[in-house]
């Protein structure tokens, strides 16, 4: 009989998981022991970390998808459709169109959701570049602003992409510098916590960079509300803040899915951490950002876990004892400007040792951008 | 008086890494009534840091901080 692995999701987790898979167990898929399903609710694959550049008119929306049919082998067995539900005592997904599918293993790869909506005020007064229609309008928005307030605000924690409010503070900077606009525009970074990054030393790291560049910097900021009338922040804390511009970071979700399938209550798929198994149920791994594991919710972090759940089935297939683990291993490219960069690594309980930032180590971010495809395929 | 405290709100954010437990804490305040006790369960030592610092700052109150075996409890109660 055939075992199928069925595969929710078809982000950097997914498409990463499905070309793993069928490289390892490629002679039971091609004796038909195995059959890998991976479905997503559309034909493409949005390579997200694109967005960051578009309100500086520096990438095109249009550059930044591609379709998953180009970035999987054609053993995987490719279904545009939508789980609605997942039933972990009988094994099986329910699929939008109609019907459902068995599994014998399952995983979860079905990442996180923008929520703006569940900070009153954030949808009508406030901007964001974690999706193409708000980074078009950001863009838009920009390209007029000449002078008052910017105010880029960590709303919501944990988001996607952990480095890039930071990176587009000071990106906006060095644009706004190079326009010869900046002694007109206040720049304010807004932070949940005492500091201005959840890891320690990216804080130590960018609050003297903050200060060097004049960008206020304020901390234990948990906006509340978005008053859109008359351009003002308040936050939990009781206080009050003006701007004309504001760059929102959202509030994320995870999935109704996973909660109405008992696998995590705040839907992010509680999982080991080190073997992405789910706590829940049997069978069932998440991978990516729907995965509750204490680190960032990063692409690396779906790249270098889809290898651990790969090697990790494929055992199991075999009839072998797993022993893949992932270790929380984390890379992110930090932009510090319009033409520098630096880059971070770190895994479960290590912080990154931060480096000087240099225009090479900016466009190594920018040639990664270009050739992030190869890792979709699971080629790099 | 720490075993008297009967949370309404229970938050287990052991094994998260700071700040995953303060934004926790600060996830649950956002959605509680004037008046709820919170218990977060923390195994982040830095929590017995942060956690009081964004409780005063907020306007909160800290009820206690009660040490177990691998983690701490730090009782909340929030005020508007």
């Amino acid at each position: 009989m055939t075992e199928r692995i069925v595969i929710v999701g078809g982000g950097t987790g997914g498409t990463v998981l499905a070309n793993r898979l069928t490289e390892r167990l490629e002679p039971e898929i091609d004796s038909g022991d195995v059959e890998v399903v991976l479905i997503n609710d559309g034909e493409k694959q949005f390579y997200k970390p694109a967005y960051l550049y578009v309100p500086f008119g520096k990438k095109d929306v249009s550059e930044a998808s591609k379709p998953i049919r180009d970035l999987i082998p054609r053993a995987v067995d490719f279904r545009v459709d939508r789980v609605e539900r997942v039933d972990t005592d009988r094994k099986r997904v329910t699929l939008a169109s109609g019907g459902g599918l068995s599994y014998d293993q399952l995983v979860l790869a079905t990442g996180a959701n923008l929520a703006p909506e569940n900070t009153p005020g954030l949808v009508e007064g406030g901007h964001h570049f974690y999706g193409p229609e708000g980074a078009e309008a950001l863009r838009e928005e920009l390209a007029e602003f000449r002078e008052g307030h910017i105010v880029l605000s960590v709303i919501g924690v944990p988001h996607m992409c952990p480095a890039a409010p930071v990176e587009f503070t000071l990106m906006v900077d060095d644009w706004l510098r190079k326009r010869g606009l900046r002694e007109d525009v206040e720049i304010t970074y807004t932070y949940p916590i005492q500091r201005a990054h959840g890891l320690q030393s990216i804080a130590d790291w960018v609050t003297p960079i903050f200060e060097e560049r004049d960008v206020n910097l304020e901390t234990f900021f948990n906006v509340q509300e978005v008053d859109p009338d008359a351009q003002v922040l308040e936050t939990m804390e009781g206080k009050e803040m003006e701007y004309d511009l504001l760059v929102g970071i959202p509030p994320h979700e995870g999935s109704d899915l996973v909660r109405e399938a008992g696998l995590g209550d705040d839907g992010w798929v509680a999982v080991d951490q080190h073997t992405l198994e789910a706590e829940h149920a049997e069978d069932v791994y998440a991978i990516g950002d729907a995965a509750d594991i204490p680190t960032s919710k990063a692409g690396s972090v779906a790249h270098y876990a889809a290898g651990t759940v790969a090697a990790r089935i494929a055992s199991d297939v075999r009839g072998e004892i797993p022993t893949a683990s992932f270790d929380g291993k984390t890379v992110c490219f930090i932009e510090t400007g319009m033409d520098e960069a630096t880059f971070v690594s770190f895994d479960y309980g290590s912080e990154p040792t931060m480096r000087e930032p240099s225009k090479p180590i900016h466009w190594s971010k920018l040639g990664y951008n270009e050739s992030y495809w190869l890792t979709a395929r699971g080629l790099i | 008086m720490s075993e008297s405290i009967s949370p309404d709100v229970t938050v287990d954010s052991r094994g998260a890494a700071c700040p995953g437990p303060l934004m926790d804490l600060i996830g649950k305040v956002q959605d509680a009534d004037p008046g709820t006790v919170i218990e977060l369960q923390t195994s982040d030592s830095g929590s017995k840091g942060d956690v009081p610092e964004w409780v005063e700052e907020a306007g909160h109150e800290l009820l206690d901080t009660v040490e177990h075996d691998d983690y701490w409890s730090l009782y909340v109660e929030t005020t508007k």
